[in-house]
């Protein structure tokens, strides 16, 4: 529409200085992790062996596409550690985002129902733990549940176990880390679509005789898909690539993908490998990745 | 102060000169046409509009009006023709190089800008000095009577101080031409009842040229001295009020402005300046030939419905030519009772239905009539419309 | 009052549940960086101790310096990219690579950031830049640019254009329009965009621990390594400061843009 248009010729510009910093520090770099996942394994500074040298002439570049190797690839196929580590990757995606939606659904459906002027109020109150440091409220979590942690002293003063019980380092410990740093990102889009629903839906439901599980699963739960969606992606994408929370709480025996690639990079300073690791990852996240990409435009964009 | 008020010169020109139909349109649209995708909005639409009308343009939603509005103020510009503002093409200017302003819709009051600011806004652009700036400031709010409020925000007025903070920027500029997008869609029905009055009297006032865009046909019919008609993009028929009304040039129009009762028929013969058309639903009826002379073919007969009479035994005498009078049998199928008027369907003894509106002159319902009740409706030939199927 | 109704005691059950949820953690945490005792779980009175004891370590105090500096200046830079990338997709007409253009906007902010940090440190590698706190603040601007974008860009699409259209028909040409209509509209935005670029910065460890050189920690990149020897108190305390500026930033940020919306008129009886 030209209407748009008197306006879009100048706003157009303001697109070029964003536009060539995201090239060049967001999509090249990832050709640079292609080449280096492609190449051998130096041990030298940086530790790998350039594959391509452009300075060197058409034959060196010949040579070079021949030295290619898919080495580290095979390496990550044939490894059962790597491949455990993406399959444990996915599966605490998969469990986490689960239990995100379960505890994340209700919190924000209460705040849907709260009177308008409250709503702000509890929006701004489970925004605000998202604005204090990640690092830090996975390292509040530390503290609480050591083995003399808060945790342990409540559940012996009440008798509910004899002894402490080990919760660092356990699958139970990151659970409760990761839903705890993620709970904002599931709570804030479902409460968006929630909000914008109207109650007037709810009412012609059990006006029309739903009793009020039947007016929540056929009614409310449908209407508020687009938001689970997009808290879904919003938690499960990073999450499979999440390294802090599984560090820091998680046992060292099984590792994710995040832990392996950066293994991989700082402790065997293996950077090919970790390469390698890092396009796997993206190739895995690709489709929850694009989906995530059309929801974002399309809710950015509505009424373009 | 009316000394004072604002009016552009070419306004002021033409204000004595409105009437002569030689004097120069203000605005030429000319073969004026938008493409939006594979929606055609605007179909080729040619207009001329005077100095100091007030002229209206009046659709259903989607027609294109508001398209061919926004094309005036320069929001959209056409894919074809051209469009004349003194004699100059102005098709293809930017709104800020145009001496037009518009009101808008839901008036797009800047919501971080005091009423002062707002209508201050436009003059500041222009590169006004300052006290002209206040000088003209104070005269608009006088204009539009909001003293005492030029500090307060547009969240801190009520619907109607919107709407006259909307009117005030726009008049502040003393623009050309001033467009009005469906300005009083937002006001409740009092409210708009007497701002129409108000627009209507401030345009004269300062007379300035107004276009108004509406979808309400009252609303056009009260203040407008011409409207255009618009459908599918293309205008159907521009003509006063009075025309519009009385001699709609289609089927469409008839029954878009105003209720109308449509018999649709075949012309018989011809009597002098008197067709007869035998309609299905209403047997044969006695019209008068249209201006422009129609040979034979399919017709619908039109007739408002408050100028069919009622009567309980048929038309008196006194009605004067009987020989011509179209009258119809039939009994009350459904009354409506609206205060002033009431409307009653006959159901006719051919088989139709026509209603009828009657005012209610006298307090006590001794004339009224009653459901199933046998009554004679009857109009003579003058009233009715013959309008091509 | 029928709102209220509808809400249903479950409903504030899990409400109170889940910000309870949210907040013990800190709060707990903030109680114990007074703990006196150096046993982080045994309470020994109130004391300032690991306050003092974090003024004390040099290496900490440059840390958290070097991340308030990344912080402020890889924000500003991403304000200000981002809100140009917002008004271009949200005001801008179809222009070539635009698609790929939001793709680049979107995809990093799910993206998981030991991707975003290995990449952009092979480029820094092979652009042989030296690493440091140019390297942390580019890395930081290119995550955080995305976040101000959003923001700004769901504010832009809320707003009503025909302001705009509006300010134009008065006399402003559309670089006009955009500067004294839309840019004072959307400042609250703009303002939360610099917050959450700044708090994202000031957050980051995978990203900063990739892109940055030795000798150039920060702040998270040190206290991941003492959390990762366990707890010790003195990090109870840097971590209580850090909220405690992140607070003082989001009060001067939100007060800021009250100011900015009302700025230039007189105030009247909201």
């Amino acid at each position: 529409m030209s209407a748009r248009r008197i306006f879009a010729r100048p706003a157009r510009f303001a697109a070029i200085a964003p536009y060539v910093w995201m090239l060049l520090f967001f999509l090249v770099p990832f050709g640079f992790v292609l080449k280096i996942s492609l190449s051998q394994t130096a041990i030298a500074q940086p530790p790998y062996e350039p594959v391509f040298d452009l300075t060197a002439g058409w034959g060196a570049l010949k040579a070079a596409f021949a030295a290619l190797s898919v080495d580290n690839f095979r390496l990550l196929v044939s490894d059962d550690i790597y491949v455990f580590a993406y399959v444990r990757s996915l599966t605490v995606a998969v469990t986490a985002t689960a239990l995100l939606l379960l505890i994340g659904y209700p919190v924000a459906y209460g705040m849907a129902r709260l009177p308008t002027r409250w709503q702000a109020v509890a929006m701004v109150l489970v925004i605000v733990p998202f604005w204090t440091s990640f690092l830090i409220r996975i390292y509040a979590w530390i503290n609480i549940l050591q083995h003399d942690g808060l945790l342990n002293q409540i559940l012996l003063a009440l008798h509910l176990v004899s002894q402490p019980v080990v919760w660092l380092s356990t699958d139970s410990a990151m659970y409760i880390g990761i839903v705890y740093s993620y709970l904002p990102f599931m709570i804030l889009p479902l409460y968006a679509t929630l909000a914008k629903m109207e109650p007037v839906l709810e009412e012609a439901a059990s006006d029309l005789g739903a009793p009020p599980w039947q007016v929540f699963w056929l009614v409310t739960f449908p209407l508020s898909l687009p938001g689970v969606g997009a808290g879904v992606l919003l938690c499960f994408i990073p999450i499979v690539g999440e390294f802090v929370i599984p560090d820091l709480l998680a046992g060292s025996n099984s590792l994710m993908i995040g832990q392996t690639l950066w293994l991989e990079f700082f402790t065997n300073k293996d950077w090919p490998v970790a390469s390698a690791a890092a396009i796997v990852l993206l190739v895995v996240l690709l489709v929850p990745l694009l989906l995530y990409e059309r929801l974002q435009k399309r809710q950015l964009e509505q009424g373009r | 102060m009316t000394d004072e008020l604002p009016r552009t010169d070419a306004a002021a020109d033409a204000v004595g000169e409105t009437q002569s139909a030689a004097s120069e349109p203000l605005l030429r649209i000319e073969g004026v046409a938008k493409t939006f995708g594979t929606f055609r909005a605007v179909g080729g639409v040619s207009l001329d509009i005077k100095a100091g009308e007030f002229f209206a343009l009046l659709g259903p939603s989607g027609c294109g009006k508001t398209t061919l509005l926004r094309m005036l103020a320069g929001f959209e510009a056409p894919d074809e023709g051209r469009i004349l503002l003194g004699g100059k093409d102005i098709a293809q200017a930017l709104p800020h190089e145009r001496p037009i302003n518009m009101m808008f819709q839901n008036y797009a009051l800047f919501p971080h800008l005091s009423v002062r600011d707002n209508i201050a806004f436009g003059l500041k652009r222009a590169g006004m000095v300052r006290a002209d700036i206040a000088t003209r400031v104070a005269e608009m709010v006088a204009l539009v009577k909001l003293e005492g409020l030029e500090k307060r925000k547009p969240d801190q007025l009520s619907g109607g101080q919107r709407q006259r903070v909307a009117l005030a920027r726009a008049l502040a500029r003393r623009p050309q031409l001033l467009l009005l997008d469906e300005p009083l869609a937002a006001l409740d029905k009092k409210l708009r009842e007497s701002t129409q009055g108000e627009l209507m009297e401030l345009q004269r006032r300062l007379g300035m040229t107004f276009i108004i865009v509406t979808h309400d046909q009252e609303e056009a019919m009260t203040m407008a001295s011409r409207i255009g008609v618009m459908r599918d993009g293309k205008l159907a028929q521009v003509a006063s009020p009075r025309e519009l009304y009385e001699a709609p040039r289609s089927r469409w129009i008839a029954e878009f402005v105003g209720d109308i009762n449509l018999f649709d028929g075949e012309s018989k013969l011809r009597d002098g300046h008197r067709l007869v058309i035998g309609t299905r639903d209403a047997g044969a009826l006695v019209v008068a030939e249209p201006r422009e002379p129609v040979g034979a073919g399919k017709f619908s007969v039109a007739i408002r419905p408050e100028k069919v009479k009622l009567s309980r035994r048929g038309p008196v005498s006194e009605a004067g030519h009987e020989t011509a009078i179209n009258r119809l049998d039939g009994v009350v199928a459904d009354i409506c009772y609206l205060g002033g008027t009431t409307t009653y369907k006959v159901k006719l003894d051919t088989g139709g239905m026509i209603q009828a509106s009657v005012a209610n002159s006298a307090r006590l319902d001794v004339d009224a009539y009653s459901l199933d009740q046998h009554v004679v409706a009857w109009f003579t030939p003058d009233d009715c419309v013959v309008l091509p199927s | 009052m029928r709102k209220v109704s509808r809400l249903s005691r479950f409903n504030v059950a899990s409400l109170a549940l889940g910000l309870a949820f949210l907040y013990l953690p800190i709060l707990i945490l903030v109680i114990y960086s007074f703990n006196a005792s150096r046993l982080v779980t045994v309470w020994g009175g109130w004391s300032l101790r690991w306050y003092h004891e974090f003024f004390g370590d040099r290496a900490m105090i440059e840390a958290a310096w070097m991340s308030l500096r990344v912080a402020v200046s890889s924000a500003t830079i991403a304000t200000l990219l981002g809100t140009l990338a917002a008004v271009a997709l949200s005001r801008g007409e179809q222009f070539h690579g635009r698609t790929l253009f939001s793709g680049m906007l979107y995809a990093p902010l799910v993206m998981p950031e030991v991707i975003a940090g290995l990449s952009l440190l092979l480029l820094f590698v092979a652009l042989n830049a030296e690493r440091g706190f140019w390297t942390v603040t580019i890395a930081h601007t290119t995550l955080t640019m995305c976040f101000v974008a959003v923001v700004v860009q769901s504010r832009l699409g809320s707003l009503d254009r025909s302001l705009e259209e509006a300010a134009m028909d008065l006399g402003c040409n559309p670089v006009r329009a955009f500067l004294s209509v839309t840019l004072p509209l959307i400042a609250p935005a703009i303002v939360a965009g610099w917050m959450l670029a700044f708090t994202l910065s000031l957050d980051d460890l995978v990203i900063a621990s990739f892109t940055t050189g030795p000798g150039s920690a920060t702040l998270p990149i040190r206290i991941y390594s003492e959390v990762r020897l366990g707890v010790k108190p003195e990090i109870n305390a840097i971590c209580t400061l850090v909220i405690a500026l992140i607070a003082v930033v989001i009060v001067i940020a939100s007060l800021a843009s009250k100011l900015s919306s009302s700025r230039g008129e007189s105030a009247a009886p909201l």
